[in-house]
């Protein structure tokens, strides 16, 4: 088995277009959380999300290329090329062929499926854009990250609602580790502002009407986001003897089912998706120093996310720092394990561990040192970064510092 | 006071949610009583909104745990949107 090492990062995000623009916003406790602008949203009960501003395919793409992609897709897109960049991975033809592809998507092209079902259903027209079905295709991101790059490797994507990239990540990692991809792009990207996924989303009743404060008592919800964020993950050995900067090591991936409740988490599926990556990564919950945890800023999310680790950790669980920076990204769903993922990961790094942004009161039900609102030096030696699905599908990634 | 009508609806569309006898549902039952979660309370939400045509905000839907507390909150909204639209209702 390989040790795997972090070698690139790719990400956009509300935070920023490049990931020293994400890293920057993050240590800064900075908050991406505006009104939507995509949309007409008069008619929706919750205003807010965290959008990438200012975004314009055609700094990125060729029109026509454009045309072919929806806005999740391009993410990923550009997440994978930064990432790629910066490992400095030169992609010759013997790697493009063994370089594996792995995306997360929650719900893939809406804004383009909307866009056809509006055109049925409200304007009475009788055909819909011929773009419709691959544009609306999870796996939109995965394919065109491989056309774009020329890589004929192993190529998916995983669809596990809200840890759809961290299963991404550990399934490369456990490729990359096994020998069987050499390289490994590994991510996620979504861009659910559509009008008829929001409507969905209102009816659920977990979208705050203003923004999403995770573990603090008055938390009412959370906020969507969108994005993209990609992983190069190569053997340690390889990124060694390339002499490139390493970011960090994926040491353990661990999953599970909650079968249990489809929207209602358990803390005992939490908790074994958590235990299992400390075991699988060999290190001991007192190794652990920093938790991204998945923070969604629901009721019940944050209070049983706490009940979770408190049980992997025991005592230990009162020196741990915990933070939620979907408090400031939104939650990206497909994206957010990716995302969150680099956030742990640059956090590992410079030793400086993101906060939990909106905080206002203390919860007792979450009373874990959760880094309200400022960002905090401390070099810690392991992290963890926790994604919990709806649908009960836990996953959770240990990176250590290289 | 909610007429008996209103209490009458209020239960059928719990009962029927719940997949349980009208019977069963009584205006003092409260979401423990009944064994509800918090999806099956989504649910009910949305199968109320439907049955009279009104929009439950979230923050008021987030402090009724009973059927007399749906019943006192639809009867608000009722009256709200007659007032709305002017007529007696």
């Amino acid at each position: 088995m390989h040790r795997v090492a972090i070698t690139g990062l790719g990400v956009i995000c509300a935070l920023g277009k490049n990931t020293k623009e994400f890293w920057s916003s993050l240590q800064q406790g900075k908050v991406g959380i505006a009104p939507i602008t995509a949309i007409d949203r008069s008619c929706l009960r919750f205003q807010n999300g965290a959008e990438v501003r200012d975004y314009n395919p055609h700094d990125y793409f060729q029109p026509k290329q454009a045309d072919l992609m929806d806005r999740f897709a391009q993410f990923a897109v550009i997440a994978a090329k930064e990432a790629v960049k910066d490992a400095g991975l030169e992609l010759t033809p013997e790697i493009c062929s063994a370089t594996a592809v792995i995306t997360g998507a929650c719900v893939g092209g809406q804004s383009s499926e909307d866009q056809g079902f509006y055109d049925i259903y409200r304007a009475n027209r009788n055909r819909v854009h011929p773009m419709t079905i691959p544009k609306t295709m999870a796996n939109a991101g995965a394919s065109l990250i491989c056309m774009e790059l020329g890589i004929t490797g192993a190529a998916f994507t995983i669809s596990t609602a809200c840890s759809s990239a961290a299963h991404a990540v550990g399934l490369g990692y456990s490729m990359v580790a096994s020998g069987a991809a050499p390289v490994a792009l590994v991510g996620g990207s979504e861009a659910p502002f559509s009008l008829g996924l929001l409507k969905a989303w209102e009816a659920l009743r977990v979208v705050s009407p203003g923004t999403c404060r995770p573990f603090s008592k008055d938390r009412s919800g959370m906020i969507l986001g969108e994005g993209g964020a990609m992983l190069v993950l190569e053997p340690m050995e390889s990124a060694k003897a390339r002499g490139v900067r390493i970011y960090g090591e994926v040491a353990g991936f661990g999953m599970s089912s909650d079968a249990c409740h489809i929207t209602h988490p358990s803390p005992d599926g939490a908790a074994a998706a958590m235990q299992r990556a400390l075991s699988h990564a060999g290190v001991a919950p007192e190794q652990v120093g920093y938790i991204n945890a998945h923070g969604t800023g629901t009721e019940v999310n944050d209070s049983t996310e706490t009940a979770a680790i408190r049980k992997v950790f025991g005592a230990h669980a009162d020196k741990l720092a915990v933070s939620s920076t979907k408090s400031m990204h939104g939650h990206t769903l497909g994206a957010a394990g990716a995302l969150e993922a680099a956030a742990a990961v640059l956090a590992l790094r410079d030793g400086i561990l993101p906060p939990t942004a909106n905080f206002t009161t203390p919860d007792p039900a979450c009373n874990l040192d959760v880094i309200p609102n400022e960002a905090r030096k401390t070099q810690v030696e392991c992290c963890l970064s926790n994604s919990f699905a709806f649908g009960g599908l836990n996953a959770a990634l240990v990176f250590k510092s290289a | 006071m909610a007429t008996d009508d209103l209490i009458q609806r209020v239960r059928s569309v719990v009962a029927k949610n719940k997949g349980i006898p009208e019977d069963a549902v009584s205006l003092d039952s409260t979401f423990a009583d009944l064994g509800m979660d918090s999806l099956d309370a989504v649910n009910l939400l949305f199968a109320l909104e439907e049955e009279f045509d009104v929009s439950i905000p979230d923050h008021e839907a987030r402090t009724i745990n009973s059927v007399r507390g749906m019943v006192n909150g639809v009867e608000t909204l009722l009256q709200q949107k007659s007032a709305d639209t002017g007529t007696s209702g």
